[in-house]
């Protein structure tokens, strides 16, 4: 799977695309890959704050449950409620369909920190990666 | 603090072929091993085969430890009887038992099968993440007796086929007749072409299955699996990982050592009376266990089923209605065969009557579960009497 040059990523696996000050917040194919099928999702709620580098849910697959961590600040202004009923979205459509929430950003410079695309690919290839999370 | 397990990660001979076949692989206790294998399914895949028709699982990691006296002098046996609490007299030769290793306080040094292999010849089966320090306590604490100690953890490559066509594929690769053996008896003979291996109908899934033990090396080792798999095929068979193995022991309430049982629970909290014989005579953990009894429970393990969304994980703590903490969850999951999530908690005696509501404390939520009987999961027996106790 590729990632998409267009969304930022953070070390975390998570991603956002954001247009303007409103962006979309997913988890990486990796990191779905890593944590296997997922049977549970926990996701705020729409008007809740979150917080960069911050839980904002939690994923879990049979074996474990996962923090999810914010890659940027900002208010929720929309939940991806198909996942309550089918987490295996996540699995099949990171990118996509499997969609966690919408945010507005509260400080878009927020997103420099991030990698895009190429780098993010670029720092899943280090040695270091492979059983660090 | 450094951790020697990350320092130096063991494998075994299959490591290989799990990597082969595109396993996740996680550090078990100083080990790589397959938690599951993403290619053919997964975990819940790999749960349901076990369940429904028959899986194989790379269960070398786990440690061997022989215990004997050439001259049958007795002192084997004696060993054997002050180093476990389960009554190993009563075995008869081909024939184990679910057993444990005590600290004088009553708590788990580790819990191990014993298998009686000649009169005064025997082999304790334990835990991956404990073999070095269970080694060294067996070694400290048979001093007093005139018996020969052997570390063999090394020099098998230890396969459990399980499910109920276990004994299918199992057949058509062994030579003894399978169908005669009891649960929890063993028997040597020849399977794959390999002369007077060990094969027991023991395992850690709650389903019928048999254990075998084959010499470590890897073409061996790699020849054996090969076989295994191809005479499965048929059933169905899939390669099974500890994500897998961790859900139907749970199912089963089988405990899994530093979650139902370790150095700070003692027998009777971790609810394996049934396996103590302390009227056998005096054994390490005997009378700290006497005097434990006659104190009285002070929290007990019991088996919850979430009631309100989530899963209880293992640390989780557990509350009452007022919100008093009252325990904590040592295991938990979804349960793939029930389609619930189950766990298991200890908790004051008073809390522990089947039905009584528990409040799990899932990230902050308290979220509600009610105290069910164990196990989850008890298969229909079909092969003869279960003569493991």
């Amino acid at each position: 799977m590729t990632y998409p040059a267009g969304y930022r990523y953070t070390k975390d696996h998570e991603w956002i695309e954001a247009k303007g000050d409103l962006g979309t917040i997913g988890l990486t194919d990796y990191a779905q890959s890593k944590l296997g099928d997922l049977v549970f999702v926990e996701l705020p709620k729409v008007g809740d704050a979150v917080e960069a580098g911050k839980p904002l849910g939690t994923v879990e697959s049979v074996k474990a449950a996962s923090d999810i961590y914010a890659p940027v600040s900002g208010e929720v202004l929309e939940v991806n409620g198909s996942l309550k009923d089918a987490p295996e979205k996540i699995n099949s459509d990171p990118h996509g369909a499997g969609w966690l929430i919408k945010v507005r950003l509260k400080n878009l410079a927020e997103l420099k920190a991030l990698m895009d695309g190429p780098a993010y690919e670029a720092y899943l290839a280090l040695p270091e990666q492979e059983g660090s999370h | 603090m450094v951790d020697s397990s990350e320092l130096k990660i063991r494998k075994t001979a299959l490591n290989g072929v799990h990597r082969a076949m595109g396993a996740k692989m996680v550090n078990f206790g100083g080990w790589d091993m397959p938690v599951e294998y993403p290619a053919t399914g997964g975990l819940v895949a790999e749960h349901k085969a076990v369940r429904g028709g028959v899986g194989i699982f790379d269960v070398s990691h786990m440690g061997d430890i022989r215990i004997y006296n050439e001259r049958s002098s007795g002192a084997g046996l004696a060993a054997v009887q002050h180093i476990t609490m389960n009554d190993a007299s009563h075995l008869a030769i081909g024939q184990a038992q679910y057993s444990a290793m005590l600290y004088p306080a009553g708590t788990f040094v580790d819990d191990v099968i014993v298998h009686r292999l000649g009169e005064d010849d025997f082999l304790l089966v334990i835990n991956a993440g404990t073999r070095e320090k269970d080694v060294n306590w067996v070694l400290e604490n048979t001093k007093a007796f005139d018996c020969t100690v052997e570390n063999l953890s090394d020099s098998y490559t230890q396969l459990a086929i399980q499910g109920p066509r276990a004994i299918d594929v199992a057949q058509k690769l062994a030579r003894p007749n399978l169908s005669a053996l009891k649960n929890y008896w063993f028997t040597h003979g020849e399977v794959c072409g390999l002369q007077n291996v060990l094969i027991a109908r023991t395992g850690y899934t709650g389903e019928d299955g048999f254990e075998i033990y084959v010499p470590s090396d890897v073409k061996t080792s790699e020849d054996v699996w090969a076989k295994v798999m191809d005479a499965g095929r048929e059933f169905g068979i899939v390669p099974c990982g500890l994500g897998a193995r961790n859900t139907l022991r749970l199912e089963a309430r089988m405990s899994l050592y530093g979650h139902e049982i370790s150095e700070n629970i003692n027998v009777w909290e971790a609810g394996l009376a049934r396996f103590c014989k302390i009227e056998k005579g005096d054994f390490v953990g005997s009378d700290a266990l006497k005097k434990e009894k006659a104190e009285g429970l002070k929290r007990t393990l019991v088996g919850i089923e979430m009631i309100d969304r989530g899963i209880a994980r293992d640390g989780y703590g557990c509350s009452n209605e007022a919100g008093e903490p009252i325990g904590v969850v040592t295991s938990g999951s979804p349960s793939p065969t029930l389609g619930k999530n189950i766990g298991l908690a200890f908790v004051p005696p008073a809390m522990a009557g089947l039905g009584a509501t528990i409040y799990v404390d899932i990230r902050g939520q308290k979220c509600k579960s009610r105290v069910v009987p164990t196990p989850f999961y008890k298969r229909e027996k079909t092969a003869g009497p279960n003569l493991e106790k």
